[in-house]
């Protein structure tokens, strides 16, 4: 049996998912990116290992991606993020034409078409307002676990309206939210609204087209994916991989290139 | 004797400026305006009225402004904020033409005429990488307080290039900076060079004429100015000392005589106009 490793290096955690010949998950790992990014790699890959009780050799392709793509030593080829989310959230909703991802620093939308290739993608990185990061501030600022953040929000009556769209001045506006006695769950929801509300703009440049499969680390939240459903009109597909959708598209193009090199009939044509 | 009082209750300082009846300067006070505006604004005034060894009721008229102007309930009259740094600006400088106002939250930049009149103006007040919270973000980051930026950045030769993109993002760059072995003085130029940048982007928006006048709480850091000389090849004025972040309060104070010397013509009794906006 021949394994395929897909290792994705984003901003603020790196991810790998390791795939049997049947295109099963056999194992995954999530670690935080740090300072050492060919570290982080490494790591993950390593873990990925241990809890699929695997061993490296067994490995025979590894496709690296994320922002971190190229500091994968050891990876066999790098592919970008927009490829790897399209075609794994493709892979496990077939249906998916919009893929949105948000992460620790960027979001994305991205147009697939049924077999997973990209059509057309829209990307916010240079503006931490939209991004995981805007939640991380508002975190901080109210000084909640990030991990509870959106329980907390769907707690909320009356959700105040954010204003400000940086996320260093949402942060100085959040306290003074609290200053003037609101509630911590409503001034939440506001939050969430404000980063959904950012991130449909973008899905609107490319289109939105459903089914729309909601992809990393922010698909964790539970109140930014019922903000999103809501603000839409209908239910993003999201599952437990949502938030290593990135690694297992990696590992899917790295199953293409081990069966591609047995037999040349199944080339998957690879749209890296 | 009569006084009036110039109040600019900033993102992130208030001001207050007393005037005697020749528009000669009796006190001024700089206090955090933090969440209560009201509260950072009557405090500014009380410090400058005991500065000046006044009381209120020395006050023969106060004209507030800034972004917190309309929660002072004290107040006689508010003006923009253009407005106040115009006729500031003009009454240090009189040859202005064009005014850079760089604060904790917003950059401005306005073109004025020959009569301290607002004709075009460019703000930001929506992004934190073109105002000075950009710089007080990059300085946390190394472990510096605001107050230590502008003795941080004097002693550096060279600026490290810093893109400046987004206050948030800064931080995984400063670190990786640092990582290279840069020194947090050459990073602090540097994040001081890309706000400049982005300022004479504004300015450029407002068809900048010399003369330039700089002004805002960011200038009290010397190397802003010296930076905004070396982009522009020109000499600009900054006004002395702390002053450089009294102007829009001193402009408020200048128009409140001015409106109050108007009202005393007419022989209007002297209310609460917190609807008007006085005629310069």
């Amino acid at each position: 049996m021949a394994y395929a490793a897909g290792v994705d290096v984003g901003s603020t955690q790196t991810k790998a998912v390791v795939l049997n010949e049947r295109r099963e998950i056999v194992s995954r790992a999530l670690i935080d990116t740090g300072a050492n990014v060919v570290l982080a790699a490494e790591n993950a890959f390593a873990e990925a290992m241990r809890s699929g009780d695997l061993r490296d050799e067994e490995v025979e392709y590894i496709v690296g991606t994320g922002y971190g793509r190229y500091r994968v030593t050891f990876g066999d080829t790098q592919i970008t993020e927009i490829s790897c989310h399209g075609r794994g959230a493709v892979h496990m909703f077939p249906n998916t034409r919009t893929v949105v991802d948000m992460g620790g620093q960027d979001t994305k939308a991205i147009r697939v078409n049924p077999t997973g290739e990209v059509l057309d993608f829209c990307m916010n990185d240079k503006c931490a307002a939209g991004t995981g990061r805007f939640l991380g501030a508002a975190a901080s600022a109210l000084e909640i676990p990030l991990g509870e953040l959106g329980q907390v929000a769907l707690r909320a009556e009356k959700p105040v309206k954010i204003s400000t769209t940086c996320t260093v001045f949402a942060e100085s506006e959040v306290v003074s939210w609290l200053g003037k006695g609101k509630k911590i769950e409503d001034i939440l929801l506001g939050v969430h609204q404000s980063i959904v509300s950012r991130s449909l703009g973008l899905m609107r440049r490319v289109g939105i087209e459903r089914e729309v499969t909601f992809t990393g680390g922010v698909t964790r939240n539970i109140g930014v994916v019922t903000v999103l459903n809501s603000m839409l009109g209908f239910s993003v597909n999201v599952s437990e991989e949502s938030h290593y959708m990135g690694a297992l598209g990696a590992a899917l193009f790295a199953m293409d290139r081990i069966q591609a090199r047995r037999s040349p009939a199944e080339v998957v044509a690879e749209k890296g | 004797m009569t006084y009036t009082a110039g109040i600019d209750v900033g993102s992130t300082y208030t001001k207050a400026v007393i005037l005697d009846e020749a528009n000669a300067p009796a006190g001024r006070a700089l206090v955090k305006t933090g969440f209560r505006l009201a509260e950072a604004a009557s405090k500014a005034l009380q410090q400058a009225l005991d500065q000046a060894s006044l009381a209120q009721t020395d006050l023969a008229y106060i004209a507030t402004t800034g972004y917190g102007r309309y929660q002072v309930a004290f107040r006689n009259v508010h003006v923009t904020d253009l407005t106040a740094a115009a006729r500031g600006a003009h009454w240090l400088f009189p040859g202005t033409r064009t005014i850079l106002d760089v604060g904790g939250q917003t950059m401005k930049a306005s073109r004025l005429d020959d009569t301290s009149r607002v004709k075009s103006f460019r703000l930001n007040d929506k992004c934190a990488a073109g105002t000075g919270a950009f710089l007080e973000k990059t300085a946390h980051y190394m472990g510096f307080n605001t107050e230590e930026i502008g003795p941080l950045a004097a002693t550096s030769k060279t600026a490290v290039p810093i893109s400046g993109v987004c206050a948030v993002f800064a931080e995984s760059e400063v670190i990786n900076c640092l990582s290279q072995g840069n020194s947090p003085a050459d990073i602090m130029h540097g994040a001081i060079v890309s706000l400049v940048d982005r300022s004479v982007q504004l300015m450029k928006r407002v068809q900048m004429e010399p003369e330039i006048t700089l002004i805002g709480g960011i200038l009290r850091f010397e190397t802003m100015a010296r930076v905004v000389r070396e982009k522009l090849k020109m000499d600009v004025n900054v006004p002395e000392g702390e002053l450089v972040q009294f102007v829009s309060a001193l402009g408020a104070a200048l128009l409140a005589r001015h409106r109050l010397n108007k009202l005393n013509e007419q022989g209007v009794a002297i209310g609460i106009e917190s609807d008007l906006e006085p005629v310069p």
